[in-house]
């Protein structure tokens, strides 16, 4: 599985998949959108309001499964040396930090009608602006420090911090009395979300996630090439 | 199968994550007064002392059928099935509020079982599904 991953794999995909991947999100977000929106049902209590929910959530899974893989790569990397691990990482890195700000201000939105509150500072919302703050600190340490060798070591740390977070924010909801709902799906029991509401999130939840993965090659792509370009340099 | 070097780094890390592991879970211990968003009236029920002037939040269920209007003030009790806390409050409640569902109440105790509340929060549940649906669970009921 790794070996797709390899620098010259991937610069060898040419623009054709990535610009069908970028079709068939467009369709899935479509289908999804309008599922959503029009043809899913009003909830019994929240009514209308329950359709933020299609983009929260997919958000909010997003941005912590992005945060894992930047952990998990780092770990690779630092275990076993693989050169471009750092650089799957620093590609992920944008796409969870956007994913996070949008299920924040979504989750913001959904609250005021809900909750009755715009923000508050429970177990689950706090450690969410958390994850928020390792997502700019690592995006931070890529652009500032210049020198490579020393930004892979600094990101690596924020990136293994940051994983103690994750769980955290994953159980906040059942560890501690928190003003957020707990978890509506979960693996080891039935969802608690009626299938005519858990389909068109599962369509949204798809079609978010092939659009990160458009993004996430796309961003890949251009650092490899980036990569190669300052070795060359170097060698020079 | 594994260099020596790689064998090194990965029980060098795991140290390290075991480590911050333990911390974290002592920081969040101690910490867990705060941490939590709401006490229930279980948790006001035990505590040794009750501060009167510090602003706390309680949450729960609305109980069923406590909801009453006096004048401007509403009153109701918010219960987690073992220990109740009478909650008044003058102003508005959020759309979501209910009997028999979740609610947060933020203002200042009087006693064990009197709380005067300043703000109140509708908390909803994990369960989504359409209105008929909801009906349907009902009539079975």
């Amino acid at each position: 599985m790794f070996k797709n991953f390899l620098p010259n794999k991937i610069l060898s995909i040419n623009n054709k998949l990535i610009n069908n991947l970028a079709s068939l999100m467009i369709v899935i977000l479509l289908i999804g959108f309008v599922y959503a929106i029009f043809i899913s049902p009003p909830d019994y209590i929240q009514g209308d309001a329950v359709r933020i929910m299609y983009v929260h959530v997919p958000s909010s899974f997003i941005s912590l499964g992005c945060f894992a893989l930047i952990g998990v790569a780092s770990i690779l990397n630092l275990i076993f040396k693989i050169k471009y691990m750092p650089l799957v990482a620093k590609s992920l890195a944008p796409i969870g930090a956007v994913f996070t700000f949008t299920s924040i201000v979504t989750g913001s939105l959904w609250g005021k009608p809900t909750w009755g509150i715009w923000w508050v500072w429970d177990a689950r919302l706090t450690s969410m602006v958390i994850l928020f703050c390792f997502y700019i600190s690592y995006i931070a340490t890529w652009k500032f420090i210049t020198n490579y060798d020393k930004a892979i070591k600094i990101s690596t740390i924020i990136a293994i911090l940051g994983l103690f977070n994750l769980p955290v924010i994953k159980y906040s909801v059942d560890w501690w009395n928190t003003l957020h709902q707990p978890s509506s799906i979960t693996l080891t029991s039935a969802p608690t979300i009626h299938y005519t509401m858990l389909l068109p999130l599962l369509v949204m939840l798809l079609g978010l996630a092939v659009f990160s993965l458009v993004i996430f090659l796309m961003k890949y792509k251009s650092e490899l090439i980036k990569f190669k370009i300052s070795s060359k340099k170097n060698r020079k | 199968m594994l260099a020596k070097k790689v064998k090194l780094r990965i029980l060098y890390l795991a140290i390290f994550l075991v480590t911050i592991l333990i911390i974290i879970f002592f920081i969040l211990k101690s910490l867990e007064n705060n941490v939590v968003y709401f006490f229930s009236p279980t948790d006001i029920y035990n505590k040794p002392i009750i501060s009167t002037n510090e602003k706390i939040r309680v949450g729960g269920l609305v109980k069923e059928g406590s909801f009453k209007k006096k004048g401007k003030n509403v009153v109701f009790i918010i219960t987690d099935l073992k220990n109740d806390v009478i909650v008044s409050f003058a102003g508005l409640v959020p759309n979501l509020f209910a009997e028999g569902k979740g609610v947060v109440a933020e203002g200042k105790l009087k006693d064990k079982k009197y709380f005067i509340a300043d703000k109140i929060l509708a908390k909803h549940d994990e369960n989504y599904m359409p209105p008929e649906v909801s009906k349907a669970l009902e009539e079975v009921k």
